[in-house]
């Protein structure tokens, strides 16, 4: 059973946490022409990388997403960032 | 004959207990386990191996043990799988062999030995493939199996769950793991020492005293220190398994019968002091009764007063063995030491063992105590990620690279010397580096010899022989987790504790290769069985997925409601007590005549709000919203990124930068984290806002011919209040939303109002209902209501692949002009493919009954294909005549055709219509 680090509420069971994403996908700008392969690789193309690994997980009590680098084969959690905006 | 010395051991003499092993009474003592009860009385068969039903006795004498695996009944309730060296005896315990009818002394089907030419490994994959697997499997799986679970006391058969943490956790209570909670204790750490016998001290009780202190006091004195220095010690405690993030699985035992409990731990810091087992010599017949491990003797003989037998050839070349020669002898037996080395050996006798012949000489002996040297626990080592080391001279793998934060110590680290071994579990308390001590001994290897005459066990519980893993290598399944798997090698209930190193050994010598070239299997949770019972705790039933529940649920009870699960809700399926199908017809035949109450409050309420709200519920909806004003409702459509349908239902606007969506009612939760994932993804959630206040609002719906006069009655005004309107109102002081949606094509209001208010708007409606002869409905009705109006379920009428064109709604496909989330996905090959399936509904000829729901609609080829298939399908009391609706490949232009539905064999004819089967003008929506 693994601890995350949610950004807001600190350490907590895995099981207070859903996995949303991974990392770094941009949603392609849909009100301009989007080749079918560019719309596929954005729905489904994974990474899934094995090692060092950039994630949005959500921790769902208080519903906020953030980001987590984590190892997906030692299991080691390297940092949780919050997604929101710094302020400006 | 009794082998039990007078004086001596843990037990207690002056508690003596009567118990029945395969149904012969028997007597021991407190303190006694079953096998060293039935050791004691002289009992040698203890049950028969799981595939040839060979008489088997004691390998073992704790949770290493193969053979003796019982069905032991008390109180009347009976527990399968529970293994006789481990489970202490109580009074009255009826205690019966497993594999085994009628006992473990005349086994029925011992005559399956005299195949076992025929049952090498791979038997069943080769034999049982023709014709059918499935032939041989009922008569298979009855033969299989290690007892049965008596269903009668599993409700009573729960196990806590509790969460606990400390600074440093010893597991292991033996002399290193004592030396090692007392340092650690000391040095001010928060210790907990657990140790998974009734007593402390482990291998301890072997030895006559301990730093100049006779044992017993040596042991007292550890504990006493150990909670002098604030730490605490559980003893009936396994640590079964270590879990990512150092997470330790204990299972605490209590009384036999008793569901253990389950600590999940978190330990700053574990200690390793688990021990080591020893590890079986391999040589013809080496599974018969009466061969026993040194290291068992010599706990049977410290903990239990009990000799392994009278006259004992001692097997092994171990330091530890010569020190149990001498304590067997002293105690009365007659001991003859036989060089393992010699060649060839074999042990004669059948039931009762006779002689162990080595090479030339015959030992005449009762008793074999075999050791092939001690094999280190690294199974809780291994769980966590450390790497194992081979080491030469102890002939065993040990820890190598240490996991985070975990040290071994004592005999689990290879120290096999006690005064060494207590040394570095000192300063392994203390958190100070030590090093591993070197071994005095060289163990001279004694591994299986490839080749060699008669059957020699590996795995006793399994009856994996020397021949099988030569087998395995001649059928190249050479690597380690390959032969486990195709010899089921270390895969019986012991996992493999005493087989693993054996079989490895022989296969690393059938290749020439070096043991540690070979490998081991993966160790895995759980190292001891324990019952499935444990991990789910009190999480089962009801406790597992609570059912929400309405805030009228008592008023429902009152009229009568038969309450069911909905979509995660406990709600009124009908009301009364007559059929249920015809209780539905009459109330949706009431709700078309003149009106009906209906309880919609599960119906989803979130609220979005902020200055950027408007901008997002027009992004995450298929339908433009952002022309939606003030006061209005809108049907839509959220889709995934995918295209597919998501939910349905309505959203208002309560004002310029506030909405609330009205989501389906098993959706609620999806929604609200569909929403959120949208929201922090490239919007300022500053500027948008969500907020779930489902609960906080019970809804009631009226709806029919009549329910304008219900709400008369009620001082609602409903004048200028056209259908898909919203008004915040109040009644009796407390506000109230009214809105005009319709789900079922009636004049229909929604009044949804504080649900600590809805018992009073609840009797006030149904006392307005009743005069004009309507009044509550169930989720039935409204489901046989909105279908005959074609109204769509989502995940019923709609699966993972349907589009909103495919629902007929196409116009924000082709007009909106702003991105909505999956906009994209309705432009490709796939959304455009001329074979949709589209919603339509069915007729069926004129007397016929209703279509079975999930009927296929197929095509009248020779080998028909499927169409599509049945979404719903009832009786509708309005029209007299079965409807359906169904999603069919090209629906739309399928209007008018025949089609065939086929069900379980049967096939039916029905006319293709559009999915609306009443009013399609909408003339009763404003009537």
């Amino acid at each position: 059973m693994q601890i995350f680090t949610c950004p807001f509420c600190g350490p907590r069971d895995e099981r207070e946490f859903h996995f949303a994403a991974e990392a770094g996908k941009t949603r392609p700008d849909t009100t301009r022409q989007i080749d079918p392969e560019t719309w596929a690789t954005y729905l489904h193309a994974q990474r899934n990388d094995k090692g060092r690994t950039r994630e949005v997980w959500m921790h769902l009590p208080c519903s906020e997403l953030f980001l987590m680098e984590r190892d997906s084969v030692t299991m080691e959690v390297f940092s949780t960032h919050p997604l929101r905006k710094e302020p400006q | 004959m009794t082998l039990r010395l007078p004086t001596g051991g843990l037990i207690d003499r002056s508690k003596p207990l009567t118990f029945t092993f395969d149904g012969k009474p028997h007597t021991g003592y407190a303190g006694d386990t079953i096998a060293s009860a039935l050791l004691a009385s002289g009992t040698r068969i203890l049950g028969r191996s799981f595939k040839y039903h060979r008489p088997r006795g004691l390998w073992g004498a704790w949770v290493d043990e193969p053979n003796a695996i019982m069905n032991v009944t008390l109180d009347g309730h009976e527990f399968p799988n529970c293994l006789a060296t481990t489970t202490y005896l109580q009074g009255g315990m009826a205690a019966r062999a497993v594999n085994t009818w009628p006992s473990a002394r005349f086994d029925m089907k011992a005559g399956l030995d005299l195949f076992h030419r025929w049952f090498a490994a791979g038997f069943y994959y080769k034999t049982f493939m023709w014709p059918d697997w499935h032939l041989f499997e009922p008569l298979i799986r009855r033969m299989a199996g290690l007892g049965a679970v008596s269903p009668d006391h599993l409700d009573t058969y729960t196990s806590d769950q509790t969460h606990d943490r400390c600074d440093t956790l010893v597991i292991g209570g033996g002399p290193a793991g004592l030396a090692a909670a007392e340092a650690a204790a000391q040095s001010g750490q928060d210790t907990l020492l657990i140790d998974d016998h009734a007593q402390l001290g482990g291998t301890a009780h072997q030895l006559p005293q301990i730093d100049a202190t006779p044992t017993a006091d040596w042991i007292a004195q550890r504990q006493s220190a150990i909670e002098a220095a604030g730490g605490r010690i559980l003893t009936h405690t396994t640590a079964f398994g270590i879990y990512d993030h150092g997470l330790v699985g204990l299972a605490q035992n209590g009384p036999f019968g008793t569901a253990p409990r389950l600590i999940r731990l978190r330990a700053a810091r574990i200690i390793l002091a688990t021990g080591a087992i020893d590890r079986p010599l391999t040589f013809a017949n080496n599974d018969r009764p009466g061969i026993m491990a040194v290291a068992a003797a010599a706990e049977y003989l410290a903990r239990y007063a009990t000799l392994p037998g009278r006259q004992i050839a001692l097997l092994a070349n171990t330091p530890q063995a010569d020190t149990l020669a001498a304590q067997l002898t002293q105690a009365g037996a007659q001991v003859t030491h036989v060089d393992p080395a010699q060649s060839p050996l074999s042990a004669r006798g059948g039931k009762r063992l006779k002689a162990l012949q080595a090479g030339d000489r015959t030992h005449p002996a009762d008793t074999i105590l075999a050791s092939g040297g001690l094999t280190p626990l690294v199974h809780l080592w291994r769980h966590a990620g450390g790497s194992l080391a081979w080491c030469d001279r102890r002939n065993a793998f040990l820890p190598g690279t240490p996991p985070d934060n975990m040290t071994a110590t004592g005999a689990a680290n290879g120290s096999f010397e006690t005064d060494e071994a207590l040394e570095h579990a000192r300063a392994t308390g203390q958190n100070t580096p030590a090093k591993r001590p070197d071994p005095k001994h060289h163990i001279t290897p004694h591994w299986p010899a490839p080749g060699s005459k008669g059957r020699q066990w590996i795995d006793f519980q399994h009856d994996v022989t020397l021949k099988d893993v030569e087998l395995a290598a001649r059928e190249n399944y050479t690597s380690v987790e390959h032969l486990k798997r195709y010899t089921t090698l270390g895969m019986a209930s012991d996992q493999g504790k005493t087989s693993n190193m054996p079989g490895l050994a022989a296969m690393a010598a059938i290749q020439g290769r070096p043991i540690p070239e070979v490998g081991t299997t993966t160790f895995r949770p759980p190292f001891v069985p324990v019952p499935i019972e444990m991990y789910h705790g009190a999480h089962t039933k009801q406790l597992w997925n609570p059912l929400k529940r309405l805030a009228l649920e008592p008023q429902h009870r009152a009229a009568g409601a038969a309450l069911g699960e909905y979509g995660g809700w406990l709600r009124p399926g009908w009301y009364g007590k007559g059929d249920p199908v015809q209780q539905a017809q009459t109330e949706a035949l009431m709700a078309r005549q003149t009106a009906a109450i209906f309880d919609a409050s599960p119906l989803g309420k979130i609220e979005v709000m902020g200055p950027e709200a408007e901008a997002f519920v027009n992004f995450i909806y298929y339908n433009t919203i952002a022309t939606l004003k003030p006061g209005k409702i809108r049907y839509g459509f959220m889709l995934t990124e995918g295209g597919a349908v998501f939910d349905d239902g309505v959203i208002a606007r309560l004002d310029a930068n506030r909405f609330v969506i009205s989501c389906s009612s098993s959706h609620v939760d999806s929604v609200r984290t569909h929403l959120e994932a949208w929201r922090q993804d490239g919007n300022d959630p500053d500027r948008i806002f969500i907020h779930d206040t489902t609960q906080h609002w019970a809804t009631l719906t009226v709806t029919g011919p009549r329910a304008r006069a219900i709400l008369d009655t009620l001082d609602l005004d409903t004048d200028d209040f056209p259908h898909m309107s919203l008004r915040e109102t109040s009644w009796q002081d407390t506000p109230l939303r009214l809105a005009r949606v319709s789900f079922t094509g009636d004049t229909s209001f929604e009044l949804s109002i504080r649900a600590s208010k809805a018992p009073a708007l609840w009797s006030a409606l149904l006392d307005a209902a009743k005069p004009l002869d309507a009044g509550p409905i169930g989720v039935e009705a409204l489901s046989i209501l909105r279908a005959e109006k074609g109204f769509l379920m989502i995940g019923k009428d709609t699966d993972g692949e349907t589009m909103p064109h495919d629902l007929g709604f196409t116009a924000p496909r082709q007009k909106k002009s702003t991105p909505f989330v999956g906009d994209r996905s309705l432009h490709t090959d796939k959304a455009n493919a001329p074979d949709r399936k589209q919603l339509v509904g069915l007729t069926v000829p004129a007397g016929a009954p209703p279509l079975p729901t999930g009927a296929h609609v197929v095509t009248d080829d020779e080998i028909p294909r499927s169409l599509g298939y049945v979404t719903s399908s009832y009786l509708s009391p309005t029209l007299g005549r079965p409807i359906a609706l169904a999603l069919l490949e090209n629906g739309t232009d399928r209007m008018g055709d025949t089609i065939t539905a086929w069900h379980l064999g049967e096939t039916r004819q029905a006319t293709v219509t559009a999915p609306c089967a009443l009013d399609p003008e909408g003339a009763r929506l404003d009537a």
